[in-house]
């Protein structure tokens, strides 16, 4: 069974983000950086799959040259071989032309199933996933929490859905499945893994490699367009009680005492 | 001019709550374009749905029957309004960005080669041009989008972004119809076996006074001693983050947000939480809320009234022994 997992390179959760001088995007300049937690997640769930049924996982990413770092961690963690769209012609866009490049790039692979994160920690959209489903041409499922071995040309999966309630589906393969964070416990990587990351293929890929027009990818293909990138103004600001801990904790208490009445 | 459409998200026949702040949202959007807000309703057995829609200031209610739509799945809700954006040309297609709308509005939008703003918070029109505010980075940062180029425009709203009780009335009823649309011919290729919840909960943390809740800050499952004793000192129950039962630190019933439960103690003390939308859904309601976080710029401290910002492991201690004190214990 061949699985691609898709993959993002974003910024740290507790990172420090600037605003760029555009005013359009944050400054990567000296930002730590991770696999999406979402696509952690969904490479995990894809290693499993693979380890079972036979086979394997290939990553897809796309991004600039600094997401090679989130390439080398996914093929430590177990991946076979790694896909790097990287060109200037694939930056700048939103899900829509990301989903299209990345479409792309499985068309020419044909695998049996794709997995992506439910959504990306940066931007967020939720979309990227399920849009390439439907440009494949192929099923998918939403916030999956639990995989099943394939049977007959369909999978079984369990999805989760809101208040929590969740929901076994099957559905056939080829299929697009986003996962939810916290479906299995995501792998370390091994020392050896580390180590043998460094021969494993990482191929780099631009638009004519793919096959898909510059005019759907990257900045030229986005339906939106992101006009300003700010700092939110705080609508109700908390009262900071300051001092060292026990300072502060006095303070806290007294409040919860004497203003808020409720201790 | 095409009109504005506020899907309407139904359940067991019903619309869903956050429908109405679809309604809400697009009737905002309606005032700042001049243009007509219709519902559209689509479903199985949704007639009495309709009319409760109908209730509220829109042009016209739109309804898709097929039974093909119940239960949910992607394919034939895709094929569905598909149809519908191609027959009647709406401007804009409004959703609540529920998980269900996560699950098919993208396919929607690749289907129609249409531009899709999603988790939408609020919304303006500069010289004519609406401009959508979305909270990227974890809700670190705001973000103003805008479409470009032509084609229908879908956009998801978050919940609580509008309030349903804003949902204005309308003088009389808006005028129901049907909106033909044929599914014979859609393969539905998932299958829905079976549809449940997972564990009966244990701890019905709906009812507690108050609530200490940690989340990712703790750091690890052996670092729970610290909050545990504050929130045995407050005679309260213990809950978590996402992220804390995700890493089985804490068993799943003690989980607040949209995928957990949903509180309004007392008092709510958010320890170690940076405040992610799916954590504040589930707990803004509380009476008091204190949020202990090293970050400053965390947005817990936004629906926080009261924050110590800096290191929990010496703050919980240094607070537990302060309400010990407080009590007389």
């Amino acid at each position: 069974m061949k699985i691609v997992v898709c993959i993002k390179q974003v910024p740290e959760r507790d990172a420090r983000l600037r605003i760029a001088s555009d005013g359009k995007s944050v400054d990567t300049a000296g930002v730590a950086t991770e696999i999406n937690e979402s696509d952690q997640y969904a490479l995990e769930a894809g290693l499993r799959v693979a380890e079972k049924v036979g086979g394997e996982v290939v990553a897809l990413l796309l991004g600039p040259d600094a997401a090679e770092e989130a390439i080398r961690r996914a093929l430590a963690m177990g991946a076979a071989r790694a896909i790097h769209l990287n060109d200037a012609g694939f930056q700048g866009g939103d899900a829509s032309s990301a989903a299209k490049a990345l479409a792309a790039a499985v068309r020419q692979e044909s695998p049996d199933l794709v997995l992506t994160g439910l959504q990306s920690d940066d931007a967020g959209w939720s979309q990227t996933g399920v849009i390439l489903a439907q440009l494949l041409g192929w099923p998918s499922a939403t916030l999956i929490m639990e995989i099943e071995q394939p049977e007959d040309g369909r999978i079984k999966v369990k999805r989760e859905l809101e208040a929590g309630w969740f929901q076994w589906i099957t559905l056939p393969l080829p299929a697009v499945l986003t996962i939810q964070s916290g479906i299995y416990p995501v792998r370390y990587a091994t020392l050896k893994g580390i180590m043998g990351a460094k021969k494993k293929e990482m191929k780099k890929m631009g638009p004519a490699d793919v096959g898909v027009d510059g005019g759907q990818v990257g900045a030229a293909g986005r339906k939106v367009e992101l006009k300003r990138l700010y700092v939110p103004e705080k609508t109700a600001e908390a009262e900071i009680l300051e001092g060292d801990a026990a300072t502060a904790a006095a303070s806290l208490v007294d409040r919860l005492q004497k203003e808020a009445k409720v201790l | 001019m095409g009109a504005i459409w506020a899907v309407i998200q139904t359940e067991k026949g019903e619309p869903r709550g956050v429908s109405y702040e679809t309604i809400a949202g697009g009737q905002k959007l309606a005032a700042a374009l001049g243009k007509p807000l219709e519902a559209l309703v689509l479903g199985a057995g949704v007639a009495g749905a309709a009319e409760k829609v109908a209730a509220r200031k829109v042009e016209r209610v739109r309804v898709i029957e097929d039974p093909k739509l119940d239960p949910y799945t992607p394919d034939p809700y895709t094929a569905a309004l598909r149809l519908a954006v191609e027959a009647e040309k709406p401007d804009y297609v409004l959703f609540p960005h529920t998980y269900q709308v996560r699950d098919w509005v993208p396919r929607l939008a690749a289907a129609l080669d249409a531009g899709f703003i999603s988790d939408v918070v609020d919304l303006r029109a500069d010289g004519g041009e609406p401009v959508f505010v979305r909270q990227p980075y974890q809700g670190k940062l705001n973000a103003d989008c805008a479409f470009t180029g032509s084609g229908p425009r879908l956009v998801s709203f978050q919940a609580g972004a509008f309030l349903a009780d804003d949902a204005a009335k309308g003088d009389a009823s808006a005028e129901i119809v049907a909106q033909p649309v044929d599914l014979s011919g859609v393969e539905v290729r998932t299958q829905v076996l079976e549809t449940f919840q997972e564990v009966e909960n244990k701890v019905d943390l709906s009812r507690a006074d108050v609530i200490v809740a940690v989340g990712r800050g703790i750091g690890k499952q052996e670092n729970l001693g610290v909050v545990e004793e504050l929130a045995a000192a407050l005679g309260g129950q213990l809950a978590a983050s996402r992220p804390v039962c995700d890493n089985e630190w804490l068993p799943m019933d003690r989980q607040i947000g949209s995928s957990g439960q949903t509180v309004a103690p007392r008092l709510y003390l958010a320890i170690g939480i940076s405040g992610a939308i799916q954590h504040l859904v589930g707990m803004k309601n509380s009476g008091t809320i204190v949020a202990i976080n090293k970050d400053a710029n965390a947005p817990i401290f936004s629906v926080a009234d009261y924050g110590i910002v800096g290191d929990l492991f010496e703050i919980v201690p240094a607070l537990t022994a302060k309400v010990k004190e407080a009590r007389g214990a």
